[in-house]
This record gives C-alpha cells, sequence and structure tokens, in this order.
C-alpha cells in the first residue's frame, strides 16, 4: 500500500500496455519512453535482400522451453504449484487467493483494505516488528489486491539462514494477522488521500467509469480502492471476517519459484497452508452479460487531451474462444506498431501517442477494451476512425496474411514469457487460480499454430456486436461521432505548417 | 535487539553477491564498445545500444531534442520503410523500445536468442543509413505533443516537478524537461534531428550491449559482420563535470489544479561521477537507506506511522549521473496537516542525521536491502543490461554492482553524519510547496 508520488515516473511505458520493467539502485533514472511495442503485421516490403539474416531467422526454430511445474494439494486444501530453479539463490513465493473486490459485496474497497492490512500486525508483532523482520534479512513482502483475486508476494535469499526465519515470520503475518484499529485509520485516510489524488488526472477516473458502465449490478463494477463514501464506513469487524472467509487454505493457491527442492518445498507450503484459516474456496459468480445496447458517458474535465475507451463485456476465463480472440486481438490493437489501430491512428496521422485493444478474461467476465487519448480537436476524428476500425475488423477478421504475422510472432516470442522467476511465478500464479492445466503453455500454443482466419472473424462476431459498445470519455467535452477524414497524406502539409509555425 | 543480525553480515552475505556472471568487453577499430554478459538460464537474449547523449546535452533553443530524434530512429532508414523496423521485430517475436534520459539514449530489442543476428543487423541499419524525412518528422512531432499532453500537461504533478526542477537544478542541463518545454519542442525542425544524429551517434559515443543466452565466441564475429564497416567519425567533446557550488536556498510556490498538496525538497549533492571523495556517494547511498530503506525505515516509521503527518512520502539520492546528484524528498501530506508542518518534520529528521548517530541495527538493514537487491536483480537479463548500458554511458567501473557491498560495509556511522553535515545543507537546497486551487482539497 503505497501513495503513487515519484512524478519523475517517465520510466514507464504508455499508458496502453504498461510494464514497468527494472528499477535497481542503480537506475532511477528519469527517461522518456517512446511505445514501442511487441507487434505483428502484414505488408512488409523491406528493400531487396534486407535484412540479410531473415531467411536464416525464419527457418530457425525458437526455442520454447517446457516448464517442469510439480503439482500437489496441502492437507489443507490449498493448491501448490512449484518450479524448481537453483540459477539464483532465492526463493519466491506468491499465494492467490479468490479474495477480490468482486466479494467486497455492499462494502466497495473491503477486499483492498483486508489486503493492505496484512502486515501491519500479527500476534505479539507490532508493524515494525514485521518490517525489520523482513527487511533485516533483504525479504520483500507485499500484498495486493484485482477484481478476482488477492495476491500475497514474497521474495527472499534461499539459504536456510535467511529463508528460515523470514518464513517463521511469513506464516505469522498471513497466518494470524491482528487489524490494528490504528492501522485501519491510517491506511483508510492514505486511501482516500490516493482517491483525491485519482481524482487530479483523467486516466483512472475514465478507467472507473468505464468498469462501471459495463459491470453496472455486478461484482466486477465495484470501485475496487472503494469511494469516499464506502471506505469511512469499513470496520474492523468487516475486514477479520473477510479474512476468515477468503483467505482460507482451501481458497488459495501458493506458487513457488526457486532454489529449494521438492521435499523443502512440501514443507514450506504444508507450513503456509496450515498457517492460513481453514476454510473452502469461494463460491462461483454468476457470469457477467454484455450490454445490448451503445452506452455513453462523459466526465467533464479541463483536460487538453480527450481520453476515451470503447468495449463491452466480451469473454472470461475459459470460453472456448480464447485463442482465437487473443491472436485476432493481435492484428486488431493488441500488436502495437503493427497492429492496425496503432498504424492507422498514429503512425498515419498522428492522434495519439499510444492506443490499444485488448481482452483481458477474468473468472465470471472480462470486457474488450480500445483505449487512446488525443488532442482535444482530433478526439472526434480519432474516435469515429477508431469506431470504423473496430467495426470492420469485427465484420472482416484478419487477412491470412496477417493472421501468419500475428501467429509467427506470438510462438517466435514465447520463450520471452517464461524467462525469468518473476515471469514464471506470474504465470503459475494464473495457472493454479484458473484451474488452467499444467501444460496451458504448450495448449496454447498448439492451438496458436492450429486457428484459422475464419474461426477468429466467427469468434470475434460472437464476442462483440459493434452497436453495442460502450463509449467512455473524459475532456473538456464529449467526442461525436462524424465522418472519417479519408486521406492523411492531404493532412501531412496542415500539420507541418502548425508544427513549423510553432502553434502549440 | 536483533545483535545476530550484525554477525550475519560479515559471514553469510559476504558469499553472497559473489555468484557473478561472466561479462566480456571488446572495443572495435571504429571506437564502439561492446559488452557481453553471459546468463544461460533461459533461451533468450536482449541487444541494446546506448548514446552519449540526452537532454543534459541539448542548447536551450532546442529542447525535447534528443527524445524526439529517438522517435525517428524507428522511422526510415536506406533500406526499411518508416514502421519496418518495429515490424520486423515483431514479426519474430521480439519487441523493441527506447528511452531518453537526461544523460543518455538507448534503444532495446528483446528476443528468443535465434533472433540475435536479426537484432544485429537491424541496429547496425539504422546507425548507418538513417534517414529523417520532413514530413515524417512533422508527424512524428505531433505523436510527441500528444505524449507530453499526456504525460505532463495533463497531470498537475508532473507539471508541478517540470517547473520545481527548473529551480532546483539552476544552470544545469538537468533544469529542463527531458521532453522538452512546449513551445520549443513544437518549434523544432527536421534539420536539427539530423544534425543531432550525426553528431552524436557516431560509433566512438555508443555501447553496444548483448546480454542473454550468448557467448563472447559466439557475439564477436557477428558483431564485426554488422558494426566493423561503420565509418569511426568523430565522437564529441565531452566537459568534464565538477560539483557546483552551492546556488543559494530557493523557494517555489505553485497553486495548480490538484486535489492533495505535495511537497518538493532537493539538495544539490555531488554523484558518484562528479564526487572528490567518492567515499561521499556511498555515504550518501547509505543515509538515504537510513530515511527510506523500507517499510521499517525513518520516513515510513516516524512522518507515517508515528507522527501521521503525511499519507505517503519518500527520499531518494540520484547518485548515477553524467553531472551532479540530487538528493529529493517528496511528501503529500494527511489531511489537515499543513506543508510547513511537513517540511518543519522532514527539516527535523535531516537535522537529525546531522547531530545523532544512526544505529547499527539501521546500517546493517540498510546493507542487507542492497546485497539481498544485487541478487534479485540478477533475475531479469535486461536489467543487467540496463546496469552495464548506464555504467558504460557514464563512464563508470562495469564492476560497481559486485563490489558495491563491500564499499557500503566500509561507510561508518560517522560518515553518514560527515555527508549530512557538509551537503544537507540550507545553501544547497530548493523547497517547492504545490497548493490545490482556492477552495479545493480541503
Amino acid at each position: 500500500m503505497s501513495i503513487e508520488l515519484r512524478v519523475t515516473s517517465f520510466e514507464k511505458h504508455s499508458a496502453v500496455q504498461g510494464a514497468a520493467w527494472c528499477g535497481g539502485l542503480l537506475l532511477r533514472v528519469a527517461t522518456v519512453v517512446s511505445a514501442i511495442w511487441l507487434s505483428a503485421c502484414a505488408s512488409l516490403n523491406p528493400a531487396a535482400n534486407f535484412p540479410t539474416t531473415e531467411a536464416q531467422v525464419a527457418a530457425s526454430q525458437p526455442g520454447a522451453p517446457v516448464l517442469d511445474i510439480q503439482s500437489w494439494q496441502t492437507a489443507e486444501g490449498a493448491k501448490v504449484l512449484f518450479v524448481a530453479s537453483d540459477a539464483l539463490p532465492m526463493l519466491d513465493i506468491r499465494l492467490v487467493m479468490d479474495a477480490g473486490s468482486a466479494r467486497d459485496g455492499d462494502q466497495a474497497g473491503l477486499a483492498s483494505m483486508t489486503s493492505a492490512l496484512l502486515g501491519e500486525g500479527t500476534k505479539g508483532l507490532n508493524v515494525d516488528d514485521i518490517a525489520r523482520g523482513f527487511e533485516d534479512r533483504g525479504a520483500e513482502f507485499s500484498s495486493s489486491s484485482y477484481r478476482d483475486m488477492g495476491v500475497i508476494s514474497l521474495r527472499t535469499l534461499s539459504d536456510p539462514e535467511f529463508r528460515e526465519p523470514v518464513l517463521d515470520l511469513f506464516g505469522k503475518v498471513i497466518g494470524t494477522p491482528s487489524f490494528p484499529e490504528e492501522a485501519l485509520a491510517r491506511i483508510r485516510t492514505q486511501m482516500m488521500q490516493g482517491l483525491r489524488m485519482e481524482k487530479q488526472v483523467p486516466g483512472p477516473q475514465v478507467n472507473k467509469a468505464f468498469m462501471a458502465t459495463l459491470y453496472e449490478g455486478h461484482p466486477y463494477g465495484i470501485a475496487s480502492d472503494g469511494t469516499l463514501e464506502s471506505l469511512p464506513a469499513i470496520q474492523r469487524k468487516q475486514l477479520e471476517q473477510f479474512y476468515e472467509s477468503y483467505y482460507a487454505a482451501g481458497n488459495a493457491v501458493i506458487a513457488m519459484v526457486g532454489a529449494v527442492s521438492r521435499e523443502q518445498a512440501e514443507a514450506i507450503a504444508a507450513q503456509i497452508s496450515a498457517a492460513l484459516p481453514a476454510g473452502e474456496a469461494a463460491p462461483t459468480l454468476a457470469r457477467a452479460t454484455p450490454l445490448q445496447s451503445r452506452k455513453r458517458e462523459h466526465i467533464t474535465f479541463p483536460s487538453a487531451q480527450t481520453s476515451i475507451l470503447i468495449g463491452n463485456q466480451s469473454t472470461w476465463r475459459g470460453n472456448p474462444d480464447h485463442v482465437a480472440l487473443y491472436v485476432g486481438n493481435m492484428v486488431l490493437g493488441g500488436g502495437g506498431f503493427a497492429s492496425i489501430l496503432t498504424d492507422e491512428v498514429r503512425q498515419k496521422r498522428g492522434y495519439v501517442y499510444g492506443i490499444g485493444s485488448g481482452f483481458s478474461a477474468m473468472a465470471s467476465g472480462g470486457p474488450f477494451r480500445v483505449s487512446f487519448q488525443t488532442a482535444n480537436e482530433n478526439a472526434d476524428q480519432a474516435l469515429s476512425l477508431t469506431l470504423q476500425l473496430v467495426e470492420q475488423f469485427i465484420q472482416q477478421g484478419p487477412t491470412d496474411s496477417q493472421l501468419e504475422e500475428a501467429r509467427t510472432s506470438i510462438l517466435g516470442g514465447f520463450a520471452l514469457g517464461t524467462a525469468d522467476n518473476s515471469d514464471i511465478i506470474g504465470q503459475l500464479g494464473a495457472i493454479g487460480f484458473y484451474d488452467l492445466p499444467l501444460d496451458y503453455l504448450q495448449q496454447f500454443s498448439q492451438q496458436v499454430r492450429a486457428v484459422g482466419a475464419e474461426e477468429i472473424r466467427q469468434a470475434f462476431q460472437r464476442a462483440l456486436n459493434a452497436d453495442n459498445l460502450a463509449i467512455v470519455s473524459i475532456g473538456p467535452k464529449a467526442p461525436e461521432i462524424v465522418p472519417v477524414d479519408e486521406a492523411p497524406g492531404s493532412e501531412l502539409a496542415a500539420v507541418a505548417d502548425e508544427a513549423g509555425r510553432g502553434k502549440e | 535487539m536483533k545483535k545476530w543480525i550484525l554477525g550475519l553480515t560479515l559471514g553469510l552475505w559476504a558469499g553472497l553477491a559473489s555468484a557473478s556472471l561472466a561479462t566480456h568487453s571488446f572495443t572495435l577499430d571504429n571506437g564502439l564498445k561492446v559488452l557481453v554478459r553471459e546468463d544461460h538460464r533461459a533461451p533468450v537474449v536482449t541487444v541494446m545500444v546506448w548514446f552519449k547523449a540526452g537532454s543534459i546535452d541539448e542548447a536551450p533553443f532546442e529542447t525535447g531534442l534528443a527524445h524526439v530524434l529517438e522517435h525517428m530512429m524507428f522511422k526510415g532508414t536506406e533500406k526499411l520503410q518508416p514502421g519496418d523496423f518495429s515490424k520486423l521485430v515483431a514479426r519474430y517475436g521480439g519487441s523493441d523500445n527506447a528511452f531518453t534520459s537526461y544523460d543518455y539514449t538507448a534503444y532495446f530489442q528483446q528476443y528468443e536468442v535465434s533472433r540475435l543476428p536479426l537484432a544485429l543487423e537491424l541496429e547496425a541499419e539504422r546507425l548507418a543509413n538513417l534517414q529523417i524525412d520532413d514530413d515524417e518528422f512533422y508527424r512524428e512531432l505531433q505523436v510527441v505533443l500528444e505524449e507530453r499532453r499526456m504525460r505532463t500537461d495533463d497531470n498537475p504533478n508532473a507539471l508541478a516537478w517540470e517547473k520545481f526542477q527548473a529551480v532546483a537544478r539552476p544552470g544545469t542541463g538537468y533544469a529542463h524537461p527531458i521532453i522538452g518545454w512546449r513551445s520549443l519542442l513544437s518549434q523544432l525542425q527536421p534539420e536539427q534531428a539530423r544534425s543531432w544524429f550525426q553528431r552524436f551517434y557516431v560509433p566512438g559515443n555508443a555501447t553496444l550491449v548483448i546480454a542473454g543466452d550468448v557467448t563472447r565466441k559466439q557475439v564477436e564475429p557477428l558483431v564485426k559482420k554488422f558494426f566493423d564497416d561503420l565509418p569511426a567519425g568523430e565522437t564529441p567533446p565531452r566537459p568534464k563535470q565538477t560539483v557546483n557550488p552551492p546556488a543559494g536556498e530557493r523557494r517555489i510556490d505553485l497553486t495548480l489544479p490538484v486535489k492533495v498538496p505535495t511537497l518538493f525538497m532537493t539538495y544539490n549533492v555531488p554523484s558518484l561521477v562528479t564526487a572528490e571523495d567518492k567515499r561521499d556517494f556511498y555515504a550518501l547511498t547509505m543515509l538515504s537507506g537510513v530515511l527510506d530503506g523500507g517499510m521499517s525505515a525513518r520516513i515510513e516509521t516516524d512522518l507515517v506511522r508515528g507522527q501521521k503527518l503525511v499519507a505517503g512520502a519518500g527520499a531518494s539520492y540520484t547518485g548515477i549521473q553524467r553531472g551532479n546528484g540530487t538528493f529529493t524528498l517528496q511528501a503529500a501530506p494527511n489531511p489537515g496537516i499543513s506543508l510547513d508542518e511537513v517540511e518543519s518534520a522532514l527539516r527535523e529528521q535531516i537535522k537529525k542525521l546531522q547531530t545523532t548517530l544512526p544505529s547499527e541495527e539501521e546500517m546493517a538493514r540498510v546493507r542487507a536491502g542492497v546485497l539481498a537487491g544485487q541478487v534479485y536483480e540478477k533475475d531479469s537479463v535486461m536489467g543487467q543490461a540496463m546496469e552495464l548500458g548506464t555504467l558504460s554511458t557514464l563512464g563508470l567501473d562495469l564492476a560497481l554492482s559486485e563490489k558495491f557491498g563491500d564499499e557500503l560495509a566500509k561507510v561508518t556511522a560517522e560518515d553518514v553524519q560527515r555527508v549530512a553535515q557538509q551537503w544537507l545543507v540550507p545553501e544547497r537546497l530548493a523547497v517547492g510547496h504545490v497548493q490545490p486551487e482556492q477552495g479545493e482539497g480541503k
């Protein structure tokens, strides 16, 4: 739990697919990053014989390491996933519980606050003792909360001199949290200050409005970090109850990667599982339903850009169309520079810095979302163009060559997804939480190989209807749908002229 | 209280960081420096090219130029149409991006390792044959202006930080924003970008870093094949940076559309590059850790939890820079607490460092965090490439990280007190108060 204060945050990628990398002691530097992302595309016509290495690279079989995932259940019913890796003397542990804000009920922010108070006190130890206990030994402890999940992470050196006392403390912290009133009051104030700070900038406001618009009446519509109205009402008793129900061993996945043996991993999992409250998996939530007609929401805000989100409820974990939608979206807007949206809206017209689209599958639903920000005077054009491109793609799907590019790209980059221990622990957490088969990654790549263009087109049509997409925006005025300007070439002169005169 | 940790520090910690990975270094005849880091855990590779050219190298009339040129590097070359670079990277499953800092500009590609030849050929092509087309330049300038709106203009805290930096680092290249002042950025011309490229993008001003599942034997012929023919050109001169005399105490009061007030305090201090006595760098690093090395450090313990003055606060020492460093404190107060109260509390913390020695427990905890962090950092191939590139570009010892623990172990509580007395003084301090507009933030 912390409030983001470091405004030297130029080191993050554009909002479209924010992936913060790195940041050791040496790397606290302010940088401006341009958004160039994983992409896949057609129409590539480099000069003949360039690059000379392309044939060689195209012919080589990219390595795709197979994760040796070991899995078992603890006596209390927690599911364990473990990958042994002794390359570095460290151990990562991640607990994933079905304890996200979808379980908040009528108390928005409850899951989030429960998560934030873990580490603030346990039987016999106060927050200072806990913080010192981890940090004296170089261990990193954190907890976080999402719509589906409550996540607890621990990173420690694997040598028993460090690992054993750290795990001992970890067991106490997660097993007997004391939810002190003092910490509750302090963290409530911090969270409310955080909510006020969000109102300074357009992004968080429009994102919240988008989820509220799509999931009105469904638990996914709850504001995950609460509201200025809901947070003051949360009581200590509710946190205890939430913890007892949802942080139960039977509701937990324990993922581990690092330099310990199978026997040691079994002992660690048993220790963690025994520390947690006894209890079952949380009941399944009803699947969210898509909007059946277009919905418009606009927040009036004095910004230089208009931020726009377009989308609908469209998928869920376990959707048989998952791979078809994923591959298709790489062509439409998930593939960065080579995807249709970036090519048309940024490259050809210069309307945006970043634009992207994606399906995020959660347990009980998941939105398709297109997002971008554009200068207010371009908002009508950028919105209309984007809608047109999305509609065209739903109707037509990808061409065979677009599909082939996306396929090569996904399969060629497969190794990057499990290169680091931090990548692997993320994969294990998701595989365990969403009950995916242990060879999910291999199955996924086989399906990517097999999927056809027509299959993708049909999957998009099942998932999306262009007439029912919500449009949620923030800016000085609501953008309007207008006829799209056809020829980007004719605008260039105007653009050059404006920049040249220094009108900005 | 937990005295045993002191024993641990001397014994166990010593063996930890020595699990270092092989690093090779060689230089081509044209001056290109090449660094190879072997990490064979997974079949992946990161290729980076670093240039000693950042926003501090810009003249006052061309702010934002280093970053605009970075964007143009993804446009056309003799053999590539605009956009083809990233499309080729993507086709073979890679990802690419770049970043511009005050001190440098760096480019990266990440792939499954069989793609290495393609990565090198693409980098060599844009270095040898970049073409900056007028229309492409003006269109990309619009994209950069959107980037500025998104990052700075529509974010009052970022805007405040930009204005504060101008006051906090006067008379240096760090006083202007990396992305450029809006009015100057929008007037940049293609000719300026071409001239920037010609001046700074020469082999002798660059470091090529290759990290991942590679060996020197495998990499060296490939590098030579694609980079040997680049003409050496002239490496631009680089003035030696030294510690600036104190600028005098400065204050800036801003009223902006924020909902929560914010406090900034920056002291101008030496960096590892400019420090006459390099021990000052390590002592300032320890000092920073004592104040804000985690949940158990003084800011969290005393200001967030103890006095409950702030919802969030932090201290950081930026000491790996081409020019001088900064020691910066930032805070957002709790409701009902004024910025003056928070400023007094932070000044009190500085005074305490100047008058009372930090405890051995605190010092040991900071060292523990740093040493464990060195192990954790090795988990990321990209992180390793970043570290090597930064050190090479700043002219620092590539083995800095390995020696870091030993250097920190030499820092005494007296050293921490001494640097607090010497450098954290009013005539080196800038203070910024950011207040909401009337009627807001109550």
